[in-house]
């Protein structure tokens, strides 16, 4: 029997945490993207070129929110999941009635819930300094949704892999950001030497940041197709990863 | 009803870097009793507790709870239990009702203020239930701890080590706690350092040591069985030699209070040749009475027995 009283305890317990670190949460990306616009959108992309029919301002919304969502995900993601280890609070968790599954749908679940609603307020944001006009909204908010609860779950299994804080931080910062800035997040990739643009076909982020600007202005990277399979297939692989860490109780249990 | 709640036949806790924490336990706990579990550090005490409770995996053996095996009902046996831990593990940003709440779903259980609040009172907490657990002294954050593990009314309470760091005071409250916890018959298994604290309290009480359980027997049986009175002398001088009259009869010297315990029988028949003994190998003594023998000193036999 599935105890869904846990689950939202877990959620709710998360979002508490949430609510009392709200400026870290969601001011701290909000003023960050607000800074963004105001240097690459209006004082710097006023003098570039138009990217595939649209202004550079309206271009990088959707690399910026794929910036915001990945980043903000993995690092509220394993964060949740690592302070009970940190603190010592997992006692609780490995005391109670609670399965992995039900662990997992609390933690990146609210996790989740964190990153739409900072993708929402950065989408409202971004309409405040450019005329914002998204084609295909329901596909956008599939990307956001998709993208949200895949990252969520990677953060929680980086949670699970870190036994300190640098290694907490690793992910985010040193393969999460890189992969996100180098998928054409700021730029289109037929803007890169062919080489660099078969390179850049290896980057998962790519198809992404590609899928989320179709949604928006019409124009991408790769089919759309590839990446609605790509952010399925890499959800799936997740949820196949965290199943076995679970059932090993990897770093959970001895 | 099982009359043998928990049984564990054969259980041995291998971690990983092969060292062996619990050797082939076999254990039978009853129904609406305190257990305690004494042993010195590192005995192989809190590795049971997390077996118990699910905290870590049992390398081999069976364990029935409520007629309910662990490996198998895990999650059924979990929702039975409540586990107060020895450290001092709390979300210091909470507070002391959101975190009990937070405890009681864990458990499956809808939120319930009032039913927190009564627990609060019985804990004396009541006034404190709005303040963040960071501001609380380490006896108060030790009854949240003993409040999160009762949030869920569970069947089977462990302490582990449950009066370590806590005044004289607080330590006599919780027992009160766990009397009437008792009274409405939950099963409490407790581990402690404080041999006190299970001859004060537990029904039964278990000796293990190097992950072996050596001895179980009931706590009024074993005080009685193994001499429950000493007859204690203080002497005028330590000795250097105990006199060969008296050296016959089981003994203990402490030379720094110049005193010898002799450990008597139920019917105390030793006494008068003692006394004897005394008189007959000049052995000079300021006084002599006769006290109960503690569990302690019964423990520190059995260990030095094992050694």
């Amino acid at each position: 029997m599935i105890n869904y009283l846990a689950i939202k305890a877990i959620y709710f317990h998360e979002m508490n945490r949430t609510k009392r670190t709200i400026l870290q949460s969601i001011i701290s990306p909000i003023l960050s993207t607000s800074l963004y616009f105001i240097i690459f959108g209006s004082a710097i992309g006023s003098r570039i070129k138009e990217i595939d029919g649209v202004t550079y301002g309206m271009f990088i919304v959707p690399g910026l929110l794929m910036l915001n969502l990945l980043t903000q995900s993995v690092s509220n993601g394993s964060f949740s999941t690592y302070f009970p280890k940190f603190n010592g609070t997992i006692f609780e968790l490995q005391a109670a009635p609670v399965s992995g599954l039900e662990m997992i749908v609390g933690f990146v679940g609210a996790t989740a819930t964190k990153s739409i609603l900072l993708g929402s307020l950065i989408i409202l944001t971004a309409s405040f300094f450019i005329d914002l006009n998204i084609l295909h909204p329901f596909l956008m908010i599939f990307f956001l949704l998709m993208t949200a609860i895949t990252f969520s779950l990677f953060g929680f299994v980086i949670g699970l892999w870190a036994d300190n804080f640098e290694k907490l931080s690793l992910i985010p910062l040193i393969v999460i950001t890189p992969l996100v800035f180098l998928g054409g997040s700021f730029y289109s990739i037929n803007m890169l030497p062919e080489i660099w643009q078969k390179i850049s076909l290896l980057n998962p982020v790519l198809y992404l940041v590609s899928g989320f600007k179709y949604s928006f202005y019409e124009i991408s990277d790769v089919s759309i197709w590839t990446s609605i399979i790509t952010i399925i297939l890499i959800l799936f692989i997740l949820i196949v990863i965290t199943l076995l860490i679970f059932k090993k109780g990897y770093n959970l249990r001895s | 009803m099982f009359k043998n709640y928990i049984q564990l036949k054969q259980v041995s806790k291998i971690y990983k870097n092969k060292f062996t924490a619990l050797k082939n336990v076999d254990l039978n706990i009853q129904k609406g009793e305190i257990f305690a579990l004494l042993g010195p550090n590192g005995a192989g005490k809190s590795t049971l507790i997390n077996v118990l409770c699910g905290l870590t995996y049992h390398s081999k053996g069976s364990i029935i709870i409520n007629g309910m095996n662990l490996s198998e009902n895990r999650k059924k046996i979990k929702s039975m239990i409540g586990l107060v831990p020895q450290e001092l593990h709390l979300e210091a940003f909470e507070t002391v009702l959101d975190n009990i709440n937070y405890s009681r779903g864990l458990w499956g259980k809808h939120k319930d203020d009032n039913h927190i609040l009564d627990l609060l009172k019985k804990l004396n907490l009541d006034d404190k239930k709005n303040n963040l657990l960071m501001q609380l002294s380490g006896g108060m954050k030790r009854r949240v701890l003993i409040a999160k593990a009762l949030s869920h009314n569970p069947t089977i309470l462990f302490l582990d080590e449950p009066s370590a760091g806590v005044d004289i005071e607080l330590r006599k409250e919780m027992w009160e706690i766990i009397y009437a916890l008792k009274k409405e018959g939950v099963t409490i298994i407790l581990t402690t350092h404080y041999i006190e604290e299970a001859e004060e309290i537990a029904d039964r009480v278990a000796f293990i040591n190097n992950g072996k359980i050596i001895l179980v027997e009931d706590k009024k049986v074993l005080l009685n069985k193994l001499g429950n009175n000493k007859l204690v002398f203080t002497l005028r001088k330590s000795f250097q030699k105990v006199p060969s009259l008296l050296n016959k009869y089981p003994h203990r010297i402490n030379r720094k209070k110049s005193t010898i315990e002799f450990f008597l029988s139920k019917d105390k028949s030793e006494v008068s040749d003692i006394l004897l003994s005394f008189k007959k190998s000049k052995t000079q003594y300021l006084e002599f009475n006769i006290e109960k023998r503690s569990l302690e000193s019964i423990f520190v036999d059995y260990i030095k027995k094992e050694k």
